[in-house]
């Protein structure tokens, strides 16, 4: 493979939608995992979607609602004067969604499992909720939090279907390492397939390695 | 000198507890058979749970009533607590256990220095940077207690803070609980099954039957 690009675009995208979706998503884990409030499952529902949605219909709706015809591609081009979709940040947007149920869902089952007594006496010591959250349910939940971050990063490294309907194939500006190997299956070039596939399957190897010793599981 | 007056009814799941005694200087047990309700009283007192009926008041300020809605956080209720399991931060040091619950400290280094104090009152000086979760069961709830105290609080919870304790330990912390309080002017509520406890250190004692006090 004497092309980088695609390797590198990959992992520059992968870490900005770890950043992104890692970020949101412990938020909402935190949220779905201690607030009781109207509207819970909705939120749930929506976050977990990717997860169940075909690839290529997530890309669609994220096409749809960032396109030039939609408010918020409108108002991206007002802002920065050219499109959105069909750039790298449009892949980072369709890594981060897709990654987002993963850091969630991981980060959620971490806190729920928090020794509710320990929070409670920092409560009668005096913390804040957001001190409690901050100095205790968080750090307790830390391999949690890492491990959905593992598997956030991976997912991110790993779409095809979300980011080649948002951002496109266009070698050397918008095509990923996934998109990179189908193009490369597509004109017949299985040298190129090969080596793509097999730095995406070490990538994952070595991050699911880091979920399980996170998890504090063996294989 | 603190007054406690409790008189509320509590359901937590499908169980519900009433209680009604007035706390004050010194000691009062909660005294009864495990599953009476007692740590259900006490976690009302302390605001983690909502009483379904009634009210609670220390020192006068209402700091509970069901019928008013009115529920003031944990935080604000100006109290310290010990639990039957230490419950400290396992990733924190000793020390740093109980910086956090200083709340008037001016300076990082005034608030050490406190904690540091507080540790050495209770006896768990030497302990202070030592890794929490390598101490003994009576050197956690040492450092619990200094939490405890560290608000200067003048109510103090106590929830079968020697339960989980072997025989030594429980008779050396049992003597350090009863001349902190004594020391301290505080009031305090005991929750135990132990007629031990009751004996060496209450000064009232409130029984429970499950489902009630009497």
């Amino acid at each position: 493979m004497g092309d980088w690009f695609p390797l590198w675009l990959s992992l520059r995208v992968a870490l900005a939608a770890t950043a992104i979706a890692g970020t949101l998503g412990v938020a909402l884990a935190y949220l779905l995992a201690k607030a009781r409030f109207r509207g819970r499952g909705v939120i749930e529902a929506v976050v977990t979607l990717p997860i169940v949605l075909p690839p290529t219909v997530l890309g669609f709706y994220l096409l749809t609602n960032l396109g030039v015809g939609s408010p918020i591609g409108r108002a991206w081009e007002d802002a920065f004067g050219r499109p959105l979709v069909f750039t790298q940040t449009a892949a980072v947007i369709a890594a981060s969604v897709s990654a987002l149920p993963f850091v969630v869902r991981t980060v959620r089952a971490a806190i729920e499992t928090v020794d509710p007594r320990v929070e409670a006496a920092a409560r009668v010591a005096g913390l804040p909720e957001w001190r409690v959250a901050a100095l205790v349910t968080l750090p307790m939940a830390r391999r949690g939090v890492g491990a959905g971050m593992a598997l956030g990063f991976a997912r991110a490294l790993g779409d095809f279907g979300a980011t080649v309907m948002v951002a496109g194939n266009i070698p050397g500006q918008t095509q990923t390492l996934p998109v990179k190997v189908f193009d490369a299956v597509q004109a017949g070039d299985l040298a190129a397939a090969r080596t793509g596939s097999l730095v995406l399957g070490a990538i994952a190897v070595v991050v699911l390695l880091a979920v399980t010793q996170l998890s504090g599981q063996r294989l | 000198m603190t007054t406690l007056d409790v008189d509320v009814t509590t359901t937590a799941g499908t169980f519900t507890v009433e209680a009604r005694f007035t706390a004050g200087p010194g000691i009062t047990a909660l005294f009864g058979p495990s599953g009476a309700g007692k740590s259900v009283t006490l976690a009302t007192v302390a605001g983690l749970l909502r009483p379904e009926r009634g009210a609670i008041a220390i020192d006068g300020r209402t700091v509970a009533d069901a019928a008013a809605d009115l529920h003031v956080p944990t935080q604000e209720r100006g109290l310290g607590m010990v639990f039957q399991h230490a419950a400290l931060l396992p990733h924190r040091t000793p020390l740093d256990n109980v910086a956090l619950a200083v709340r008037d400290a001016t300076s990082r280094q005034a608030r050490r220095q406190r904690s540091q104090d507080l540790l050495d009152q209770v006896g768990a000086g030497h302990l202070a940077t030592s890794p929490t979760s390598a101490l003994s069961g009576g050197e956690q709830q040492r450092v619990a207690l200094a939490r405890a105290l560290a608000g200067d609080p003048t109510l103090l919870l106590l929830d079968e803070p020697f339960s989980a304790l072997d025989q030594a330990s429980r008779r050396a912390l049992r003597d350090l609980v009863g001349r902190l309080v004594a020391d301290r002017g505080m009031t305090a509520v005991l929750v135990t099954h132990d007629l031990a406890d009751v004996e060496a250190l209450a000064s009232r004692t409130v029984v429970y039957e499950p489902g009630r006090t009497t």
